[in-house]
């Protein structure tokens, strides 16, 4: 059940990077480069691929969507905003005390949000436990969980994925984002994670790798893993650009936390608002 | 020397494998955990259970046997055992999931403080090994268990003392909403708290006999051996009171003001942990707070990595046998 809009997915892409980009100019620092190269993976998933309510973010038939990743909350509140499962006006409260909108994203803090991510390394195996939970209940309803490539680092992330097609969990979809930025520097440099298609199959898994940046790509990924008729969990492989669609960002270094000049906020609505799409 | 034949050799008296926490012809029931929830999960088809590949040394076999359709191996992975039951909880199981006390406490700690606690997820985590009860040395003895999870915000955290409350709590556990920590002693288990009266209450302390020279507070089979110290000091005409605390967090802070503020004896605290962090200090600090100040002395493990061997000779070695901890009692008074 795709959600019916006359919307097109590059245009949700366009508004959820300009919602993260109005939430970091809130605390005017921030995690927006990753939120600025996974939008469009979120635009496809939150406008494509998932099943759910956005007036009631509980219910039962919803395709549930684990954010690992804690820090990417600003992505998700961003696409969580556009879908209208969080009013608009609560971004500015982005990061505040308070707010529903912490800046490591929480479960109990914001509708949507379906566990505490932050901890990294924790997400794969909750949703092996969704995944099986799901099974229990004879749901048909899938569980997406986004992780980055640093945690790709973690033990615990292997363990999961060992366990993933161990019990041959086909309702699981997982993402890797491989924007190749850790907190310390570039995530090729720390760890090599490569071949990862090659170690993901090895793992029993379905594996999809597309640039995450390209819609049609992502479409299609999300498309062959949710259509996929083997009893194995699938994983796509979304290459991303930190910071896509905001030029002088994008070629900053070190670019894992942004700061971003006052002056430079209007700057890079102004860039992003030049791609808008038709 | 020559002549010995290998029929002849006597059997070690000290070995490592001498696990056993019932003193010989001691009443005992075997795998209470595993004959409790196995006849808990006939009434709640919600119960599943899950073990990083310790289910037989946890008793959860015989719940596996008779339910394999909702019984999980993880594996040797205690990460993703804990991550897989806050999955299962979210989706509207009560996973009981089993590991040893120091995998749990040590090396899965984040995932049941992040992943289960701070969502308040209905997992119950359920580990044998606690303390020392093993003869295999630092790798597998949990002597800082409770101090670790102490720490750990919604956690409960029991500590049972024999089979007959085990049987207990199993059904309370699971009818309590939320994360539960239990200190499990599996095979064959001392049955002591039958003949008492006893019935387990989460969050309330017991007392078990009463006396009028020292009151003993002790959680876990330290109250066994409180009982039986208790015993050997009546022969020498000094009173001993024993308080039972299974329910380390949330302490029974009434109750246990109400007896250790009783005049005229001395407050010791008996546990089967390190003296860092557990029940002890966690009364100490209680007593303290409220202004109450008797003789305080502390029964518990050293601030050390452990011994290996024979369980009855660390049991002496370290101070928590029945008779060391009559010994110790009778030198404070």
């Amino acid at each position: 059940m795709n959600q019916i809009s006359n919307v097109s997915l590059p245009t949700r892409a366009w508004r959820i990077r300009r919602n993260a980009l109005r939430m970091g100019e809130v605390q005017g620092q921030g995690y927006i480069a990753q939120a600025l190269g996974i939008a469009d993976v979120l635009a496809v998933a939150y406008f494509h691929a998932l099943t759910y309510r956005p007036e009631d973010p509980e219910w039962e038939g919803r395709d549930r969507f684990l954010l690992s990743i804690g820090h990417y909350a600003i992505a998700l509140y961003a696409a969580l905003i556009e879908a209208g499962v969080i009013p608009e006006d609560e971004l500015e409260t982005y990061g505040t005390d308070d707010s529903r909108l912490p800046m490591s994203g929480m479960a109990a803090y914001t509708p949507g949000m379906e566990i505490t991510g932050g901890s990294l390394g924790h997400g794969l195996g909750i949703a092996v436990g969704f995944c099986l939970g799901l099974k229990r209940k004879n749901s048909k309803n899938f569980v997406y969980n986004l992780f980055s490539d640093g945690e790709l680092n973690e033990g615990s992330t292997w363990e999961a994925a060992m366990a993933a097609s161990h019990w041959k969990l086909d309702n699981l979809i997982a993402i890797v984002d491989v924007n190749d930025q850790q907190a310390d520097g570039p995530s090729s440099a720390m760890s090599s994670r490569e071949p990862l298609h090659d170690r993901f199959t090895a793992f029993g898994w379905h594996v999809e790798r597309v640039d995450g940046n390209d819609i049609e790509a992502v479409v299609n990924a999300f498309d062959a893993a949710r259509n996929l008729g083997e009893p194995k969990p699938r994983i796509i492989i979304c290459d991303t650009k930190m910071a896509k669609g905001v030029k002088f960002l994008e070629e900053r270094e070190m670019n894992h936390f942004l700061r971003v000049d006052a002056d430079e906020w209007q700057k890079a609505l102004e860039i992003l608002d030049q791609g808008k799409p038709a | 020397m020559s002549s010995t034949t290998a029929a002849a050799k006597p059997r070690l008296t000290t070995s490592a494998m001498i696990a056993s926490l019932a003193a010989p012809g001691q009443r005992t029931k075997p795998a209470p955990f595993g004959n409790a929830l196995t006849a808990l999960a006939a009434q709640n088809p919600d119960i599943v259970g899950l073990s990083a590949d310790l289910a037989k040394y946890t008793d959860l076999h015989i719940f596996a046997k008779a339910y394999p359709e909702r019984f999980y191996q993880m594996g040797m992975a205690e990460q993703l055992l804990m991550s897989t039951a806050a999955g299962l909880a979210r989706e509207g199981a009560i996973p009981f999931a089993t590991t040893y006390a120091v995998f749990a406490a040590r090396r899965a700690y984040d995932f049941i403080c992040l992943a289960i606690a701070e969502e308040k997820l209905n997992v119950k985590i359920i580990c044998a090994l606690p303390g020392l009860t093993t003869g295999y040395g630092p790798s597998h003895q949990a002597t800082e268990d409770i101090a670790i999870f102490r720490g750990c915000p919604n956690l409960t955290i029991i500590d049972p003392c024999d089979a007959h409350e085990i049987e207990q709590a199993v059904p309370a556990i699971a009818a309590h909403q939320g994360p539960v920590y239990m200190r499990l002693l599996r095979g064959n288990v001392p049955l002591v708290l039958d003949e008492y009266g006893y019935k387990f209450q989460i969050g309330k302390a017991a007392l078990l006999r009463d006396g009028a020279e020292a009151l003993v507070i002790s959680s876990g089979f330290m109250t066994m051996r409180a009982l039986e110290a208790a015993d050997l000091l009546a022969k020498d005409k000094v009173g001993a009171a024993v308080l039972h605390v299974p329910t380390i967090k949330p302490l029974d802070e009434a109750k246990i003001i109400e007896e250790a503020a009783k005049p005229g004896r001395i407050v010791v605290v008996a546990e089967n942990h390190s003296i860092v962090g557990g029940l002890g200090e966690a009364v100490a600090g209680l007593l303290l707070r409220n202004g109450i100040n008797p003789v305080f002395r502390q029964i518990a493990l050293p601030d050390e990595f452990l011994d290996a061997g024979a369980l009855p000779t660390l049991h002496e070695r370290y101070g928590i046998s029945a008779e060391a901890v009559a010994r110790q009692i009778k030198g404070w008074l």
